[in-house]
């Protein structure tokens, strides 16, 4: 398994970069953290004409807090973003899901732009972020623009990203950052790929009725489903089993998980449902818990 | 901006168990193969080719990757340590003796993997709980031992440590 043959470009820019990308478009592939991506090209999946290293790209390898937001720079591993002190204080849930990506050793090398470019609709962090509202910095040689997430995933390993344009940046906002929060995933091995995972935000008010709610469900459709319509269902309520039980229920509704070798679909289906209801339960623990020690 | 046509080779220079090394390779170049076949430093296994195994964990930088993800190219300018420059760190010899005296491995073939990731997490978690280590060696696949003997020994070096 050795991969086919390319030409190798190390751009010291991002300027550069997007000089590169503009003028190979589609033949040239970005190589961030190449966790998800040497795999294909060893298995000969792929074979591109160039691949333009961006893992030298220090100017995208930061955590910041700016203008009201967490801004986390698109080469960024994710074992930074897993110990990072302030992502455990602002973020907290994407401390969590991170800590389910692949292994620690595969996590001292894959990104954070990477992973959500490569939008795999199981992956932790296209569906965390997409939970937490966050939006991208996409640049090219002509311009810059920014998308939101719930308008950035299409299908399967597919964004609206152009073969011309680089993903920068990732902005969670915290303006509103919920107190509650969990993310659940189950998969066959700890580290395989999920088979559902759940994120979930939740905020609730002195006597324990939710105010606001945020869900998201991957794995079960070929985009990181976000759960809204579902989700407003809890809205001036208390938890109770059969509002769990419809919630849950909502969420799925329209769900088209895929029938395969691990899981088939009514499995996958049933399995968000537990994992939803897991999630709520726990992210309404935490925001009642978080609301008594304020 | 550094350039190299697949028909070229890229001269790269590492420093690789403490050891200059400056070879030309071509782009498609495993970090792993590029490790085993040029400088002949075969203690680094190569199990799966994709990511799966760990058999091929090195440090690149002071940090645990697996080395075939990543092309030789991308190693220009880093510090690499394979298992053959166990004997130089501090928890090297240590952690060897734990592996033999409980039974951390069989076989052998995962065995210079999760060395050296075991070295670096010692280094950032000197005094680990079960739990903890269960969890870095998650990332190793061992057909031979199932992982007691190791957890076993990680937790011998630690104590020593304390
Ligand atoms: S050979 Fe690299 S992970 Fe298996
Ligand atoms: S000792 Fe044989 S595979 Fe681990």
């Amino acid at each position: 398994m050795k991969p086919a043959t390319f030409d190798y470009y190390r751009p010291d820019s991002v300027v550069e970069a997007l000089q590169l990308l503009e003028e190979y478009g589609d033949e040239g592939k970005l190589l961030a953290g190449g966790q998800s991506f040497i795999p294909i090209l060893n298995m000969r999946m792929s074979e591109p004409e160039s691949l333009i290293d961006i893992n030298h790209l220090k100017e995208l390898d930061y955590i910041k807090e700016e203008d009201g937001y967490l801004k986390i720079g698109a080469v960024t591993r994710q074992s930074k973003l897993e110990k990072s002190p302030l992502v455990k204080k602002l973020v907290p849930i994407l401390v969590e899901a991170t800590s389910f990506i692949g292994h620690i050793q595969t996590r001292n090398r894959g990104t954070v732009g990477g992973s959500v470019v490569h939008a795999d609709p199981s992956a932790e962090l296209p569906l965390t972020l997409l939970t937490l509202d966050a939006k991208v910095t996409i640049k090219s040689m002509d311009e810059e623009r920014e998308a939101n997430l719930r308008d950035f995933f299409i299908t399967y390993l597919t964004t609206e990203i152009m073969p011309s344009e680089l993903l920068t940046e990732i902005q969670i906002p915290l303006q509103h950052m919920s107190n509650g929060y969990a993310f659940e995933e189950f998969s066959r091995r700890h580290g395989d790929f999920a088979l559902v995972a759940v994120a979930c935000l939740l905020d609730v008010d002195e006597v324990g009725t939710v105010t606001s709610g945020r869900l998201a469900v991957g794995g079960i459709d070929a985009v990181p489903v976000l759960a809204e319509d579902a989700m407003d269902l809890l809205i001036g309520k208390k938890l109770s089993e059969s509002l769990l039980q419809t919630v849950g229920e909502k969420v799925v509704e329209d769900a088209e998980p895929d029938d395969d070798l691990h899981a088939s679909k009514e499995y996958r289906l049933n399995l968000a449902k537990v994992l939803i209801k897991r999630a709520i339960q726990k992210a309404y623990g935490r925001a009642v818990k978080r609301g008594d020690s304020l | 901006m550094t350039k190299v046509l697949w028909t070229q080779q890229m001269i790269i220079s590492t420093n690789i168990n403490g050891k200059l090394v400056e070879k030309s390779v071509e782009p498609r170049k495993l970090l792993s193969d590029f490790i085993r076949e040029d400088c002949g430093l075969t203690g680094t296994h190569v199990g799966c080719e994709h990511g799966v195994c760990g058999a091929c964990t090195v440090l690149v930088d002071g940090t645990a990757v697996r080395s075939c993800l990543m092309f030789a190219v991308q190693a220009d300018g880093a510090e690499i340590k394979t298992v053959e420059g166990l004997k130089q760190e501090k928890n090297g010899p240590p952690l060897q003796d734990a592996f033999s005296e409980c039974h951390g491995l069989q076989c052998g073939f995962c065995t210079p993997g999760i060395l050296m990731s075991s070295l670096e997490f010692l280094e950032t978690n000197p005094n680990p709980c079960t739990k903890d280590i269960t969890e870095m060696l998650s990332g190793h696949l061992c057909r031979c031992t199932g992982y007691k003997g190791m957890i076993e020994a990680i937790h011998k070096v630690s104590n020593k440590n304390l």
